[in-house]
């Protein structure tokens, strides 16, 4: 009698560990393999200058409160508080010990789109490496020269204060399985070029979808609802729905077009909030990318 | 009878200024801002090429926009913070900020009325430059609806 308990309770811990050496397995970092980023061309930092604005770096990495050309400077140090804890953003200057500056290419790619830190840790999503994950390993690169060019900071930002269990930074690995891909948000039939392209940008560097989409309570997107708006990540209100059905159903593609360049809305009045960094950012794109994000907003589904 | 005319004017009077303290400063807030609006629309036409350039169509649209702001600067005493929701508390905790802020706002469309844009690129550019100051305010005083 004794004997058959002590073999069912060897056998349940057996499960045990198989289902544990599995969910390990499952939710571990996944860095991409090295030939990935190998067959990245050299870096072109001007283009970078352009990934730079589309991914909106600044709005983060940026020291709290600089202003203009200080802004440049990504020492880190800002506290983005959210429902699971208080996130430090970190130093992301070309400094050799408090930023990126020892980094390699694949380390700060598969950081961007893997959401794997240089010792192999996963890195928590507060970095919106779920939609960073698209961008291209050439945007990659150049974005990496880029940030190579810019002022470098000895800052070092404290460690996430984050409640249990999302101080598990294991776990984070589980919300991956969930929810990190680099497949499209949405289905675009006949998506000519132009279109694809504003796909790219706006479900990629752009990560409209950070703000503009409503979450679930691990903090994936509710994904059939795509772009239609959220409650406002940062206190009263709602981001606005900009989906062809929502807040900008009247905005023809050459609206939106001057709005992202200028602030002004079609019967101007002017951006506000924090839509007005993301905006300055807009602003700095080539015209042909800025009318690709419109071309692309009218083409989502009606939500 | 002068006296009842006196009186019935005071009443009047203190009744108007009762009616608007009750409603708060949002609908005025709101109605200064759609002016200032209505001034970058005509300039926007213009630089947009949807109408062609007038001195006194920009001269007055400019005018609008300084009048106007000066006189939204007004809408904030003590007292009215909860008098619409698109306030932020931040105007009240960094005032003098804020009104800084509207009175780049003055400054710049002062200093467009001296040297008036001559054409539809320089609205252009007045527009890029006054877009600017809005942005800036609205950035750090201007909460979601």
């Amino acid at each position: 009698m004794a004997q058959r308990a002590v073999k069912v309770l060897a056998g349940l811990i057996g499960l045990g560990v198989v289902g544990a050496g599995a969910f390990l397995f499952i939710t571990r970092p996944q860095p991409w393999p090295a030939e990935h980023w190998a067959q990245a061309g050299a870096g072109d930092a001007a283009r970078g200058a352009i990934v730079f604005s589309m991914g909106g770096c600044v709005s983060c990495h940026a020291a709290p409160g600089a202003k203009d050309d200080a802004k440049l400077t990504l020492a880190g140090g800002l506290a983005l508080k959210s429902p699971f804890g208080t996130f430090h953003v970190p130093n992301i200057s070309p400094d050799e010990k408090a930023g990126i500056g020892g980094w390699t290419l694949a380390q700060f790619g598969d950081a961007m789109t893997r959401g794997v830190g240089p010792g192999g840790e996963h890195l928590y999503p507060s970095f919106p490496y779920g939609s960073y994950s698209r961008i291209s390993v050439q945007d990659v690169a150049d974005l990496f020269a880029y940030l190579k060019t810019l002022p470098k900071s000895d800052h070092v930002a404290p460690p996430h204060e984050l409640g249990f269990p999302f101080n598990i930074r294991l776990a984070v690995g589980g919300w991956k399985f969930l929810y990190l891909n680099d497949k499209p948000r949405v289905d675009l039939a006949n998506a000519d070029d132009k279109v694809k392209r504003g796909q790219y940008i706006v479900e990629g560097p752009g990560h409209c979808g950070e703000c503009h989409t409503p979450r679930d309570a691990l903090g994936g997107f509710k994904t059939d609802q795509w772009l239609a708006g959220a409650p406002n990540p940062e206190g009263e209100g709602r981001i606005p729905n900009i989906t062809p059905g929502g807040d900008i159903a009247n905005w023809s593609e050459a609206d939106i077009v001057t709005y992202l360049q200028t602030g002004f809305t079609p019967d101007y009045d002017s951006v506000g909030g924090s839509m007005v960094e993301v905006q300055q950012n807009m602003s700095k794109l080539p015209q042909a990318d800025v009318e690709a994000i419109a071309a692309y907003l009218k083409a989502v589904p009606k939500r | 009878m002068l006296r009842k005319l006196v009186a019935a004017t005071a009443l009047c009077l203190i009744s108007a200024t009762t009616v608007v303290s009750a409603a708060g400063y949002g609908e005025e807030r709101e109605h200064t801002m759609e002016k200032i609006g209505g001034a970058m629309a005509t300039l926007g036409k213009v630089a947009k090429g949807e109408s062609a350039y007038d001195a006194e169509g920009v001269k007055g649209a400019l005018t609008t926009i300084n009048t106007s702001i000066g006189h939204f600067k007004t809408l904030f005493p003590a007292g009215s913070e909860n008098d619409s929701k698109e306030a932020s508390p931040a105007i009240w905790a960094n005032k003098a900020d804020f009104e800084a802020h509207a009175d780049k706002l003055a400054a710049d469309s002062a200093a467009l009325l001296a040297q008036l844009p001559a054409d539809q690129a320089g609205v252009g550019a007045a527009m890029g430059v006054l877009g600017k100051d809005c942005g800036a305010c609205h950035q750090a005083y201007r909460l979601k609806k």
